[in-house]
């Protein structure tokens, strides 16, 4: 058992790739909370998905396609917001057009440079974990840093911001430049996962971990460490069902994932579908003894 | 809807204002916090006026109700104050300079149902929330925030929920954690939307003596309230909305036969014939 469990390691690209997954589980699992807590899931998938321009662009002028990515993937939340508070177009309309419009434009972009270049566009829709270089998985080590950093010195300005933001103006908080700042986060991360996951799947890491911490555990950042955890654990198994199987990477890890929700989902304790009844009748009483005081 | 039927002359009457006796003033104390002055005060929401030319000054000291009718602007003046939504024109002043410039001075708690209480949070990470801006960036919370965040939620009687999930709490339970927030900020101008919506007796006693304490303690305190029951007997000052200022002043001055029916006439009328 631990003999097959030690032999993918004696292969350079099953380490920097299991390094990657760690990296990424934790990062997503961490930054998507924010996400889920603001109901702003449908964001995470567009500027996950609206990277792809500013990646193509990188690469035929010759720059980092990962600045490109991160600058493409910023600009669509500010598009958004544009629209947004410009016209009477409601938010997840205005989602819905810009990260269409983006992605569309981006694989374009990438069908017409694949012709002539070595870039493969599934490579980044479905992510190429096997393929990362040393100098990605510093890369991401990196930005996993950063954005990690930030996330816990900032902790208390965004937890207020994200349950009240309309309370945290009115404290005096710089709410546009938190939000600003969030985005960032969020494009950041999900610049430094396209290697593992792929633009089109990287919104199940943000949101899946999160969500299942959520039905397990009752604070900010117990969901995010709880989430940090499922997506880590998630990552290692997706990687070595993967490698033992055959099968492609990053949808064995979304699989894991998704596998622990359902889980969640199903036998949590507070608000498991075979638990649920319990916890009602419980409630249910709770509000009659209010009353009567 | 519920029922809007009202007889002024219940809340003028001398028996009943004396019902809840008035804070006792101390002159003395009357510099701790300056009046704020709202002139020319205008919104717009794209096309549509929301509100028009509100002129009226929010006494320290008094507890100061806004009321109208539903969509009279109550909630857009208290956030057009706060700099929570665009203003179209007029000023709001507080000791000669803009309100919103001086936010730290203000506790603002925003109407129950623009929050999600299903969000992952207990009772004491809410009422924290309080200390945030004082703390300032890169710090934990101190000791001291600690202790004025116990004692704020001891005084509204919600220690034992201290580790409740907030989703767990009945709404009045949730108006009372967001009260002990507004009183952890340590605030001189507290500033209340719709407080009274959905909250048990128990609560309402509760929030109706720390409004008053904190008036007796020369602060500010303004209140969006909707509802025309016993409860208006509570406020000292009254501003009296429907999309422009009908009224505004003492209770016994504001509560006229004449200006309720400006601000509620016809409707008054309407929905006493559709009950």
């Amino acid at each position: 058992m631990l003999q097959a469990l030690i032999e993918p390691l004696q292969y350079g690209f099953m380490q920097r790739s299991l390094v990657i997954a760690i990296l990424v589980g934790m990062l997503c699992a961490v930054v998507g909370s924010y996400l889920m807590v603001q109901r702003l899931a449908l964001l995470g998938d567009a500027i996950s998905h609206s990277v792809l321009p500013g990646l193509a662009i990188a690469f035929m002028v010759g720059a980092n396609i990962y600045i490109g990515a991160f600058i493409a993937g910023v600009l669509s939340t500010m598009a958004i917001a544009w629209i947004r508070v410009r016209s009477p177009i409601k938010e997840d309309a205005a989602m819905g057009i810009v990260f269409s419009a983006f992605f569309a434009l981006g694989i374009t972009l990438i069908t017409v440079i694949q012709k002539d270049n070595k870039i493969d566009l599934n490579h980044f829709l479905f992510g190429n974990i096997l393929g990362v270089t040393i100098d990605e998985v510093r890369d991401t080590a990196i930005i996993a840093t950063i954005v990690l950093i930030v996330v816990v010195l900032l902790y208390k300005e965004l937890l207020f911001y994200t349950f009240d933001p309309l309370g945290a103006q009115a404290a005096g908080l710089p709410v546009n430049r938190l939000n600003f700042g969030l985005m960032v986060l969020i494009a950041l991360t999900i610049v430094a996962s396209m290697k593992a996951v792929g633009v089109i799947l990287v919104l199940s890491l943000l949101i899946t971990p999160g969500a299942t911490a959520y039905l397990l555990v009752k604070r900010l950042n117990q969901v995010m460490i709880l989430g940090a955890v499922i997506g880590v654990i998630s990552s290692i198994s997706g990687m070595y069902l993967s490698y033992f199987y055959n099968l492609p990477s990053g949808p064995a890890i979304v699989l894991v994932v998704s596998g622990f929700f359902l889980l969640a989902l199903l036998f949590s304790p507070k608000h498991g579908i075979f638990t649920y009844r319990k916890e009602q009748s419980k409630s249910a009483v709770v509000t009659i003894y209010d009353t009567e005081k | 809807m519920k029922n809007v039927s009202f007889d002024p002359k219940f809340y003028l009457s001398q028996r009943n204002i004396g019902k809840f006796p008035a804070q006792v003033i101390k002159a003395s104390d009357m510099s701790s916090t300056a009046a704020i002055n709202i002139a020319h005060l205008g919104v717009h929401y794209r096309t549509q006026e929301a509100l028009r030319d509100v002129n009226c000054i929010v006494k320290p000291g008094k507890l100061t109700g806004i009321f109208g009718p539903n969509g009279a602007g109550k909630s857009t003046l208290m956030k057009a104050m706060l700099g929570l939504v665009p203003v179209s024109s007029g000023t709001v002043l507080c000791q000669g300079k803009p309100l919103m410039q001086q936010l730290e001075k203000v506790a603002y708690v925003p109407q129950r149902s623009q929050i999600d209480w299903t969000y992952p949070a207990t009772v004491w990470d809410v009422v924290m929330m309080g200390r945030v801006k004082k703390t300032g960036w890169l710090r934990s919370f101190s000791a001291v925030s600690r202790q004025v965040a116990k004692n704020a939620i001891e005084r509204v009687g919600m220690i034992e929920y201290c580790d409740r999930p907030i989703g767990q709490l009945s709404g009045g339970q949730q108006q009372r954690v967001f009260l002990a927030r507004a009183l952890t900020q340590q605030a001189e101008i507290f500033c209340f939307d719709e407080p009274l919506v959905g909250i048990d007796q128990k609560t309402q006693s509760v929030v109706f003596e720390v409004f008053h304490e904190l008036a007796a303690d020369q602060k500010i305190v303004l209140v969006v309230n909707h509802d025309l029951g016993e409860s208006i007997a509570h406020f000292d000052d009254l501003i009296l909305l429907n999309r422009e200022l009908i009224a505004t002043g003492s209770r016994q001055q504001v509560l006229t036969e004449e200006n309720l029916n400006l601000a509620y006439g016809g409707k008054v009328m309407y929905f006493s014939d559709a009950a």
